[in-house]
């Protein structure tokens, strides 16, 4: 019993990152649908800059979320324009279809890119209280993994505050909803398409850094969180940043649940099967409109 | 309607030509819409009056002819631009943003620069024109009729700071009680010196409310004329006042 708690809690703690990695991702899709396949690998890129900000210049890894955010704005809208916005000129039928394309080959260059530049080992960053573990109720909890968490919860958190409060946050929001209609109230729609695309990689950044402070990070983790982040776009739905938060943090408990009750191979399996019965079931998502 | 303001025209559309993918929807139209007048624009489904809005308000780029906004060409200009330029449409259907409140689609009316500095006055007018709505401001649009949801619509649009409006069927799908409030309304505006095109199913309302009016056909327009012109023409009566308005 108490192993399963711990599990779960685990579950948890690693569901606010899948949380944090499908924010951006449904941002880009909600809002320029356009699908945006190397998510992960931007996520990939975020942890590789936290390592080197660690290992050569001796940033606090959790400080490094305040250089990484800032690049990866910057990436972002460099990406918008290098490609991305040869792809919201297509109509909405062929986006998709072209985003893909653009994505996976945007996926192969970042993964051969790390490779070059990092090799292909598994990376992690020391932290000064790396070790450090609070004990709740016989529950051991890792300090650097609920601090994760609670950054996550209030990234995802400050999104929302930007797309609520801010004027360009509700210019995103009316593109997202109908962007004809956004255009006629005189809202510039490529430039929220970029402002989307260019907060959905710095979201991505931002987990980067917390994946690689949890876990670790290798070129080759892009695909497996692309994957997580769409998974929990399709169990959450578009439009609600919180319930994408909570659609994380369902998928991370899933995947503890199923790999204590039929072993870990199956960790992977849960995500899957979320995948098609929300879509046969739900399609719109747990909290989508 | 007396005092047809005469000038040159505000809007002008002239010889446009527009398409729908493979499939010609409007050819060789000129039209035009003199500062604060209002022109009522009619014909059947399917017509291209739609179409001719959308390029207008630059939704639909036209293949042809040229559309000028206070002397400007403005045909293939961004839609956005054209908005701040004063040319507003309001779209059939509304087209409201659901998921925000009425304060959040008014508020997004203001959002380009020359609207954002008048936004304050902008409001009051909206309310002053529908009291109703000023009782609903942190209500969702979803929540609302469909009256109400056109009067939001007609607001997020006079929130751009127009000087001509351009209405999409603001009558359709709404109770009649309401439909005489929207007439009001665009007449009210239209007095404050905003010009108007309306197209509108509701032939006879259009035609009294309007100074001018044209009418088109299979993308082409077959009839022009004065709003109470119009109204008598034999070929107007027939078609879209009913056979019994021939008789009279």
């Amino acid at each position: 019993m108490m192993i399963l708690a711990q599990q779960l809690l685990l579950g948890v703690l690693i569901g606010g990152l899948y949380g944090l990695a499908a924010a951006g991702l449904s941002l880009v899709f909600g809002v320029m649908r356009v699908l945006d396949v190397a998510h992960g690998e931007l996520i990939m890129l975020g942890g590789y800059g936290t390592f080197w900000l660690v290992t050569l210049l001796g940033v606090d890894p959790f400080l490094a979320l305040g250089l990484v955010i800032p690049g990866a704005l910057a990436l972002g809208v460099a990406l918008y324009w290098g490609l991305f916005a040869f792809v919201v000129r297509a109509d909405e039928a062929t986006r998709v279809k072209n985003s893909l394309l653009i994505g996976f080959g945007l996926a192969l260059a970042l993964h051969a890119l790390a490779v070059r530049l990092w090799t292909a080992d598994e990376r992690s960053v020391p932290t000064p209280y790396g070790g450090a573990v609070f004990t709740v109720a016989g529950l051991s909890i890792p300090a650097v993994r609920l601090l994760s968490l609670v950054l996550a919860f209030a990234l995802i958190l400050s999104l929302q505050l930007l797309l609520t409060r801010w004027r360009w946050g509700k210019a995103i929001r009316a593109t997202a909803e109908d962007w004809q209609a956004a255009l006629l109230t005189g809202i510039d729609v490529r430039r929220a398409y970029l402002l989307a695309f260019a907060l959905g990689t710095a979201l991505a950044g931002a987990a980067g850094t917390l994946v690689t402070i949890g876990y670790a990070v290798s070129p080759s983790i892009g695909l497996e969180w692309t994957l997580k982040a769409l998974i929990v776009v399709v169990l959450a739905g578009l439009g609600s940043m919180p319930g994408t938060f909570v659609g994380g943090l369902v998928l991370g408990v899933a995947e503890a649940a199923s790999a204590a009750a039929f072993g870990g191979p199956y960790r992977e399996v849960v995500g899957l099967v979320i995948f098609v019965v929300v879509l046969v079931v739900r399609p719109r998502g747990l909290f989508g409109r | 309607m007396a005092g047809r303001p005469v000038a040159t025209p505000l809007l002008a559309l002239h010889g446009v030509e527009a398409a729908h993918g493979d499939v010609r929807a409007v050819s060789d139209v000129s039209l035009s819409v003199a500062a604060g007048e209002m022109v009522a624009l009619l014909g059947p489904n399917g017509a291209g009056k739609s179409t001719l809005l959308a390029c207008a308000a630059g939704l639909l780029r036209p293949r042809a002819g040229t559309i000028r906004f206070d002397g400007e060409d403005i045909a293939g200009v961004s839609a956005h631009r054209i908005v701040d330029l004063g040319l507003a449409l309001v779209p059939e259907g509304r087209r409201l943003f659901g998921g925000m409140t009425v304060d959040e689609n008014l508020e997004l009316g203001a959002f380009a620069p020359r609207a954002r500095a008048g936004a304050a006055a902008a409001l009051e007018r909206v309310f002053a024109l529908f009291p109703v709505l000023a009782e609903r401001r942190r209500q969702p649009v979803g929540t609302l009729s469909g009256g109400q949801q056109q009067m939001v619509a007609v607001g997020r649009a006079l929130m751009t700071n127009p000087r001509l409006l351009m209405l999409d069927e603001p009558s359709l799908g709404i109770a009649p009680r309401l439909v005489t409030a929207i007439f009001e309304a665009v007449v009210a505006i239209n007095r404050a010196g905003v010009g108007i095109l309306l197209v509108e199913q509701n032939v006879h309302a259009a035609l009294s409310l309007a100074h001018r009016g044209y009418v088109l056909e299979n993308g082409r327009i077959v009839g022009e004329g004065s709003g109470a012109g119009l109204l008598g023409d034999p070929h107007v009566r027939r078609a879209y006042l009913g056979p019994l308005a021939v008789r009279e």
